[in-house]
């Protein structure tokens, strides 16, 4: 069994701390999914055990033996035919009885006060919605999922072009987003940190960098960075930032939004509030500013296929957008 | 059953090739278009190993640039297509062509020429698919092409075409073969061989053939609706304009599915043989693992949803695939049991195809368990299109399917060749494929429960994931380094193997009785067989009956239950009309790509084709009641 050192050290080296992890898990749908994995694999592994135990005595035992009479076996072996159909009948249905109880915690209904989202896949990002509870409007972001500790958020789950798959693997398990049609995903998060989400259904070219960050916050802190993204942007402050800005109003406009100014593109992400992010382009790089300079003047280079062309900008041009950027918080 | 030299040289006239190329094109020789599709299924899987290799050696590290994500991507659907369209199922097919002839004592296939059809055809499915990837029009979207990805708005250029059209190929040529297989193996039984004492490996052939006659439609409808959609708007898969995209995936899989079996369930025909050769002993529970096999092949159609259960379908629903794919774990494991009972009580020795089935055992159930696991409606959330569902049909279809090939190859390598493989490399070459595999997908279930989905090109730093994914990689190369060993100890016993003589192993059943290897005509006079294993039977030589003519092609016809004869038949002669057909199937399928007009005007090609093929006179299509007639 050379394979249980490995098996170990994996779970040892990273696979219970993951901020991507089935095995880590830190909400709610991950958490009986998580009993469920641990069941199966002990049933799992009993029968495997068992299976190799047969396959062993049955070498050994007549290697040595030259003459047989297999004969005289017959009925010791038809008795324990039945005995092996019987055990693993047992295991199904310990296993579909265990997957059933699971899949009924998964879907239990919840309370209609559960906090409302719209995330929709694009190729190849996110764009998240939040319903405002108090004014029912819609705040829109992207790429960048904040949620409440221990209250359950019901996500609706499209899709603008291709089959995309929502995954949060700490939180719950996924669902395709499909388009023409709507998922429901219930998301109870109980652990607060930075996790991470990935499409996990090809999606074209760039389905690899397609990711987002999950931040769970506890429910005031959560309630403050609401409050804080339904609010338009900053006022433009500073030469350079204004000349970013009316830069930004040219190519970059036609297909991003920053509410409160003319840019009002809906093709690509809002960036109303970018830079109070994580990461850039659907989870590809950190936000650092020479990151965000490198992705203006050459997103193809960084991630080849994306939709985003390379727009010709002067170095002082994309260095004043990135400026401008960067007040965007 | 002396050989009697005068019969022997008729019978050799009659049934030879005509030599050089001219034969070469025209032979309907079983055994030489079963070998064609096995060179031909081999050479692809070192291709598409090739790629497998490739794109290990990309996640090595992770943000790898040293390929780009389109020819990773490029990469991943050529391996999975080439793989399980062009490699597995064919290759299944080529094994029966081959060995049923050979098993029920007859001379030839039912349909002689369908069957050099089907290769052609087939070949011509190859060189679609690779020709294309020669001229950079290759696939881009994975094995299976979901839309509206693969629609005409997200994916223009003939790509998904090639890969849509490539299948149609395929498809085609395995119902042409499965036809084949089944007639064979319900009409052509020599005398004496029931269905009850039919060996197992026949019903695993007999029912892989008949879902593929079953299954195969859906896909073939499925791609020809994404061809119309691509190329005359139908909008099936289009949401805005009333279609639907799960139409789609709901077709593939009532196909997908049961392809999975149509691969597996020859493999455990394979195993059948080879455990009750080597363990010396009739094979346990012959009617356990007959309907075992037909369970499997019905519970196949009925949990194909299992596939989907990410995609939002209704819980109850995905309830009922739950119980019903787990369900299938019960036959399967009854399986494995007669296979471990029968070496329980035999007297077991370890030879090479033995070696491999123990391989089969100890990496397939790994498969078929990662598989109950994966069958839950609710744990498949966390597990489908991850790395997990990568190592779960690694070790189902490697495991399953290829490692029992592996071992059936080096069983009945002797009766091919006449020779003998080397047993001392054979199990070095069996170490280093094994050892590797399981060294090299074992560590992608963590890695997929670590949280990485399968089909990306690259992964972040920090994730975690690069020590497993090292390992993958080194044990992908070991396995194909072993792979390498495998095809040089073939190649050279070819020359150097010591003669094996008919019957090396002391098998059980009737292709043992037959020359090594066997004439163009397999065998002088039709066995007659009392019990499940004739070649063990007490009474010696084998009986056999006379009667068929050895001046012109016949094979005997018996009844589908008792197998008792009703007719001689007249068998088909060498003809170049199925390569002619099959070039005008050809030109049809690759002009429909680009022009809807292919369809008409290709039919009327292939109609003068078959006009051809079908052309009277031909002078006896039947003969008489046995006796009355020649």
């Amino acid at each position: 069994m050379r394979r249980v050192p490995i098996l170990l050290a994996a779970l040892l080296l990273g696979g219970c701390d993951g901020i991507q992890s089935v095995m880590s898990p830190a909400g709610d749908g991950a958490a009986a999914l998580h009993d469920l994995l641990l069941l199966s694999v002990a049933v799992c592994g009993a029968i495997y055990l068992l299976v190799m135990g047969g396959l062993g005595w049955s070498l050994w035992r007549r290697r040595a033996e030259t003459v047989s009479e297999p004969a005289s076996e017959e009925p010791a072996l038809d008795r324990s035919l039945w005995v092996a159909a019987a055990v693993i009948l047992a295991g199904l249905t310990i296993l579909i009885i265990g997957s059933f109880l699971a899949d009924q915690a998964l879907f239990a209904t919840r309370g209609s006060e559960a906090l409302q989202l719209r995330v929709t896949g694009h190729q190849y990002w996110w764009r998240i919605e939040y319903r405002d509870p108090a004014t029912g409007r819609w705040i829109e972001t992207a790429n960048e999922l904040h949620l409440p500790q221990g209250r359950t958020a019901r996500v609706a789950l499209g899709s603008a072009d291709v089959i995309h798959s929502f995954w949060v693997p700490n939180v719950a398990g996924k669902i395709d987003m499909v388009p023409g049609r709507r998922n429901l995903i219930d998301l109870t998060p109980r652990r607060l940190g930075w996790f991470r989400g990935q499409c996990s259904e090809y999606c074209g070219t760039q389905h690899a960098h397609m990711a987002f960050d999950v931040k769970v916050d506890s429910p005031a802190v959560f309630d403050a960075w609401l409050m804080a993204q339904a609010r338009p942007a900053n006022a433009v402050a500073g030469p350079v930032a204004a000349r970013g800005a009316s830069v930004f109003a040219g190519p970059c406009a036609a297909c991003h939004a920053v509410r409160g100014t003319g840019a009002g593109g809906r093709a690509g992400p809002d960036l109303t509030h970018f830079a109070s992010r994580r990461s850039i382009a659907a989870g590809t790089l950190p936000m650092t500013r020479g990151n965000v300079q490198a992705w203006i003047t050459q997103p193809q280079a960084l991630k080849p296929g994306v939709p985003m062309p390379a727009v010709p900008l002067s170095p002082q041009d994309a260095d004043a957008v990135a400026h401008y950027l960067a007040t965007l918080r | 059953m002396t050989p009697d030299p005068r019969l022997e040289e008729e019978i050799s006239r009659t049934w030879r090739d005509p030599p050089g190329l001219w034969g070469f094109i025209a032979t309907v020789d079983h055994k030489r278009i079963a070998a064609r599709y096995i060179v031909t299924a081999l050479l692809l899987m070192f291709l598409a190993g090739m790629l497998a290799i490739d794109m290990r050696w990309q996640l090595t590290v992770p943000e790898n640039t040293r390929m780009t994500p389109q020819l990773y991507n490029e990469s991943f659907s050529l391996h999975g297509s080439t793989m399980l369209y062009l490699v597995s199922v064919p290759v299944m097919e080529a094994m029966a062509f081959w060995l049923v002839p050979l098993m029920l004592g007859a001379r030839n296939m039912a349909f002689p020429r369908l069957g050099a059809f089907s290769y052609w055809l087939y070949l011509g499915g190859v060189l679609t698919l690779w020709i294309a990837h020669a001229m950079d029009i290759t696939p881009d979207l994975g094995w299976f092409e979901y839309p509206p990805l693969a629609g005409p708005a997200y994916s223009p250029g003939h790509r998904a075409d090639i890969w849509a059209q490539m299948i149609t190929f395929t498809e085609v040529a395995a119902l042409c073969a499965s036809v084949n297989v089944a007639a064979t193996i319900l009409k052509m039984r020599p005398p004496g061989m029931t269905l009850a004492r039919m060996p197992v490996f026949l019903w695993a052939m007999l029912i892989a053939s008949i879902m593929t006659i079953l299954s195969m439609p859906a896909i073939m409808l499925v791609t020809s609706m994404l061809i119309a959609d691509r190329m005359v708007s139908t909008h099936f898969f289009s949401p805005g304009a009333g279609g639907d995209v799960i139409l789609f995936q709901h077709l593939f899989w009532f196909f997908g599915h049961p392809e999975v079996y149509i691969i597996f369930i020859p493999a455990t025909g394979f195993v059948s043989s080879i455990v009750e050769t080597f363990s010396r002993r009739r094979l346990f529970g012959h009617s356990v693992l007959v309907l075992s096999i037909i369970s499997i092949g019905a519970l196949a159609f009925g949990l194909w949803v299992h596939h989907m259960f990410a995609v939002g379908l209704p819980r109850l629903g995905n309830d009922f695939y739950t119980a019903a794919s787990m369900a299938i774990a019960l036959p399967a494991g009854l399986q494995i049991f007669c296979w471990i009972a029968t070496m329980w009580s035999g007297r077991p020795r370890f030879d090479t195809p033995m070696l491999w089935v123990i391989a089969f055992v100890l990496t397939f159930v790994i498969g078929g368990l990662s598989g109950i696991m994966t069958a839950s409606a609710a744990l498949d959330l966390q597990l489908t299109d991850t790395y997990f569902i990568v190592a779960h049909f690694h070790y189902v279809l490697v495991g399953g399917a290829l490692f029992p090939l592996f071992g059936a190859f080096c069983y009945w390598y002797p009766k091919a060749t006449g020779r003998m493989m080397s047993e001392r490399w054979g199990k070095i070459a069996l170490v280093g494929i094994v050892g590797g595999f399981n060294l090299g997908f074992f560590p992608m279930h963590l890695l997929g429960l670590m949280g990485m989905p399968r089909r990306v090109y690259t992964y972040p730093t920090g994730m975690g994931w690069d020590t497993l994914n090292q390992i993958a990689t080194a044990g992908s190369v070991i396995s194909v380094l072993g792979g390498l060993v495998f095809v040089a100890n073939a190649l050279l016993s070819y020359w150097r193997g010591a003669p094996s003589g008919a019957d090396p192993w002391q098998g059980s059943t009737l292709e043992w009785a037959s020359a090594s290897p066997a004439p163009p005509w397999n065998f002088d006079y039709t066995p007659v067989v009392h019990s499940l294993t004739p070649m063990w039977d007490e009474s010696r030589p084998l009986p056999v009956m006379d009667g068929l003519a050895n001046d012109h092609r016949e094979v005997l016809i018996t009844s589908v239950t008792d197998a008792a004869p009703l007719y001689r038949q007249k068998s088909a002669s060498p003809s170049i009309w199925p390569i002619v057909a099959a070039l005008a199937v050809t030109i049809m399928f690759i002009a429909s790509i680009f022009t809807p007009w292919a369809v008409p005007l290709g039919s009327v090609l292939i109609g003068a084709a078959l006009t051809g093929w079908f052309w009277p006179p031909r002078p006896r299509a039947k003969q008489g009641p046995l006796g009355t007639g020649a």
